[in-house]
Formats: C-alpha cells, structure tokens, sequence
C-alpha cells in the first residue's frame, strides 16, 4: 500500500482505482497479443504490468490474478497449459514478498531487483520446457527481461500518473 | 498466544473482527496455486486433457486477438498499397514465365490421371485418391520460443481437422495440430516433437524425418552404410496414412559417417518455405484402406497350456 511513487520521496499519492489496474493489465494483454511473433527484445507485457502492480498494491494484485493471466498467456503463446501460470504464480509470491523492501530504494535501484526477478520468470519457463521436450530458444531471448527492466523507470511514472492528480482541483488552472 | 485469543474468542461466542483479514497465507496459496499449474502442464504434456480449457480461454480471448491483429494487418495493406509497379511488374512476369514452363505437366496431368485410372481399373488395383485442399494464409508465428508453430485463417467452421497435411508450392511445411473455430494451428516440420516418414527419391529407401529445431531437420536411424548421398531429394512415403505420397519435403545438406555410432547423422534442410510466411494449402484427409485383421482367429489359435499337456509317449 505504498502512498509515495517511492519510500524514500514525500509526496503522497492518492489511492489507486481498482478499474485502472484492471485496464492496465488489460492493455498489456492486448500488447502481448500483438501477432509479431517472437522477436527478441520486445518484453512480455503482461510480467511487466503484472510485477508492477504486485509490488506497488500486494493486497490487490497477487497470486490469484498471476495465475489468471498465466492461464490467458498459455493459450494467447500456444505454450504448454500452466507454463505461464506457473512462472507468474512464482513471479507474483516473490515480488509481493519483497514490496516492502524494494520500494524503498530510487527507481534505478528498484530496476536493478526486477531484472532478477523477470530473468527468474524466464528461467522457470526455460526449465518446464526443456523438461518437456522443447527445444532451446537463442541466448538472445533473455533480451527481453533487461528490456523490461530498462522500461521500469518510465513505466512506473506512466502508471502512477493517474495517482499524483491533486486532491482539490484547482478551477482556474489552464490544464 | 493466538491460541489464548482464539480460545477467549470462542468463549465470547463470536469470531475475531475482520480488520486484517486477508485470506489464507501466502505460502499456502501460493502452494495450491503451483500445484494447480503442475496438475495442468502434467494433463497438457501427458494426456491432452485440458484441450477444452484452451478452447474455452481461446474464445474469450479471440475478440481481443482479433482486434489486436487489426493494426498488423492495415499495416501489410499499406506496404502492399505503396509497393511499387515495377516490383509488381516483374513479380508478373515471373509468375507467367513459371506458369508456361508448368503448363505442359498442367494441361496433360488430367489426361495422365485419367489414364492412370482406367490403368488401375485394368489392374484391378484400388484408385489412388486424388488430392483435394483448402488454400489458407499464415496469420502469424506463435509467440512461443520453444517450438515452432504458425496461425492460419481457417478453422473448423472451414471443415479443417487436426493431422491435416499443410503444403506450399514447393513441398511439405507441417501438419494441423489444433483447431479453434476460426483459426488453427501448425506444427511446423523443424519443430523438435514433428516427425515425417519419407523415402530417398533416388534409391527409394524408407526412413523418418524429424525437427531438430532452429530451422533444420534430421534423418534419423539410419545405418552409418546407408545409401544417400549429400544432395538427395527426400519425398513422404505416404506409409503414414496422413501425408500423401510423392511430396517433397527436404534434401540432404551433410552426411556424418562416423562409425562409433550406430547411426548416420545426416542434416537436411527443408525444401519448401516452412520458415518463411504466405499462402498454404490444407490438404484433405487421406482416406485409407482398412488395415487387414491383424488379431489370428480364436480356432487356429493353440490354447492356453497345450503345449504343456503334450503327449510324452514316443
């Protein structure tokens, strides 16, 4: 229940709404859906967000909704039912377990916990299918979670916005 | 401690208020929610059971999938708009060049097949099935970097079936492995699990074709004496029952003869253009002659223990 883009900042946020959440991850569906097939670099959207709003509202978004989304995922990717379910549970347990710690740091530093985090999501994934038979995708594929955790310092200010509108609207300001 | 609490709880009669209520812990969740995953990735490998929850979630999802393809495809609409003339000019005149060398085999091919079947009459022989299909485009490769698979716009609303044949103009690319009502799914041939029987054109020596992943493929168990050479055409053999015969699939790249294995290892790479996108054709289901009653008929089948109950006399 973090009330402060990060800990270590003064100014206080306002509650999140729980329908924005709910489109946030919704757009990042949409993104993942996108039919480009693999290209190296471009993250997964959907651990992203997912990440994102574990660590920020662990009490609103934790297991239940990675699992969902996994589920989702499974059959967006054509992967093996419960490889993403799987790997997003895993994600979802570590990154509300570490919420309290993680956003005291700056965002750079708060970068630097989430690259392990989806390097993580990306090895539980590797294992159950090379387990099961796959075959062994390009060392570039894990491109995508340094992607991803480059992307942490914008996105963060990107889904925060909605919450630093002030709490008394000011009628004669221009915007 | 908590157990004092909850003992006095009870006896005030009634439960502890809700103020920190937030369900079980987060180690027994995330316990129910792992081992649901597993039980799901065990059904799905192993037993192709949970085909119906990917049907279900498929549905829900394809409005979405959908609009997501929207932009992607105005996009190839707008490069084909701008593509210039001259490109579409040669591309022309290609296309005529090729239909003119092929138009010989084209226009005496239903003679041929005609002749053929009065042959086969002649020889009592059972007609060889003719080859029917339905043209479909590769929507786009799936996003699993694991195995190698592509979308195309026909699904069973179309009449498609899983373990359908898909050929391009060149040669076999893979077989339907899943169908949803409007799309299905294609196993492509250098995918690790997709295998192939096919025969040496040259010597007509059987063997199976399997992916080995990153765009190539693999003949394999074959003796290290084998009779291919480096530069053979391999064709289905149609022993299958699901590929017809006499398409071609791959040519032998490199031969590794090295006699501590058992087997050659021979790479090949694929004829037709499984990596690349375009039109496919599904091909119709192979319809097969019924197999001859494999199991011996109970009156000539010696019965249980007769042979121990042999006569001992000379």
């Amino acid at each position: 229940m973090s009330m402060q883009p990060t800990q270590s900042t003064s100014r206080i946020l306002q509650p999140v709404r729980d329908w924005f959440i709910v489109l946030t991850l919704f757009m990042a569906l949409f993104l993942d859906l996108l039919p480009l097939g693999h290209l190296n670099g471009v993250p997964d959207w959907v651990t992203l967000v997912l990440t994102f709003w574990c660590l920020h509202q662990p009490l609103k978004v934790s297991m239940g909704t990675a699992f969902f989304l996994g589920l989702l995922m499974d059959v967006a990717d054509s992967s093996v039912m419960g490889q993403h379910a799987l790997a997003y549970t895993l994600l979802a347990f570590t990154t509300c377990g570490l919420s309290r710690r993680v956003l005291w740091f700056p965002l750079l530093q708060q970068a630097l916990h989430i690259l392990p985090l989806l390097l993580g999501t990306q090895f539980a994934m590797l294992i159950f299918r090379l387990a099961s038979g796959g075959e062994l995708p390009s060392l570039l594929w894990f491109l995508d979670s340094v992607v991803g955790a480059v992307l942490w310092y914008p996105m963060t200010y990107l889904l925060l916005l909605p919450q630093y509108r002030p709490v008394d609207r000011d009628e004669t300001r221009p915007i | 401690m908590p157990g004092v609490v909850n003992a006095l709880m009870s006896v005030a009669g009634h439960p502890p208020p809700p103020f920190f209520k937030r369900g079980p812990a987060p180690l027994a969740r995330l316990f129910f929610f792992v081992s649901l995953s597993l039980v799901l990735l065990v059904a799905d490998l192993r037993f192709h059971t949970v085909e119906w929850i990917r049907l279900g979630v498929a549905t829900v999802l394809w409005p979405l999938q959908r609009a997501a393809y929207l932009p992607v495809d105005a996009t190839n609409d707008l490069g084909g708009y701008f593509s210039s003339l001259g490109v579409l000019r040669d591309e022309n005149d290609s296309l005529r060049q090729r239909q003119l060398a092929t138009a010989n085999l084209l226009l005496r091919q239903e003679h041929l097949e005609d002749e053929n079947r009065r042959l086969r009459v002649l020889l009592d022989m059972k007609e060889r099935q003719p080859a029917e299909g339905s043209v479909a485009e590769i929507l786009f490769a799936a996003r699993d970097p694991f195995s190698r698979r592509v979308i195309v716009d026909r699904g069973t609303k179309s009449g498609v079936e899983a373990g359908q044949a898909v050929i391009d103009d060149v040669g076999v690319i893979g077989q339907v492995t899943r169908t949803y009502p409007l799309t299905s799914e294609v196993t492509l041939l250098t995918d690790k699990d997709q295998s192939i029987p096919v025969e040496v054109q040259r010597s007509g020596l059987r063997a199976v074709l399997a992916g080995a992943g990153a765009g190539a493929m693999e003949l394999r168990f074959l003796a290290t004496n084998a009779d291919v050479q480096a530069g053979d055409i391999l064709v289905t053999s149609g022993l299958d029952g699901i590929y017809l015969p006499g398409l071609p699939v791959a040519r032998v790249q490199k031969i590794d003869r090295d006699n501590s294995f058992a087997f050659a290892r021979i790479a090949c790479e694929p004829l037709a253009g499984v990596e690349r996108h375009g039109m496919v054709l599904l091909l119709g289901k192979r319809i097969m002659p019924p197999l001859p009653d494999t199991a011996p008929s109970l009156a000539d089948k010696p019965g249980k223990g007769k042979k121990i109950r042999r006569k001992l006399a000379p």
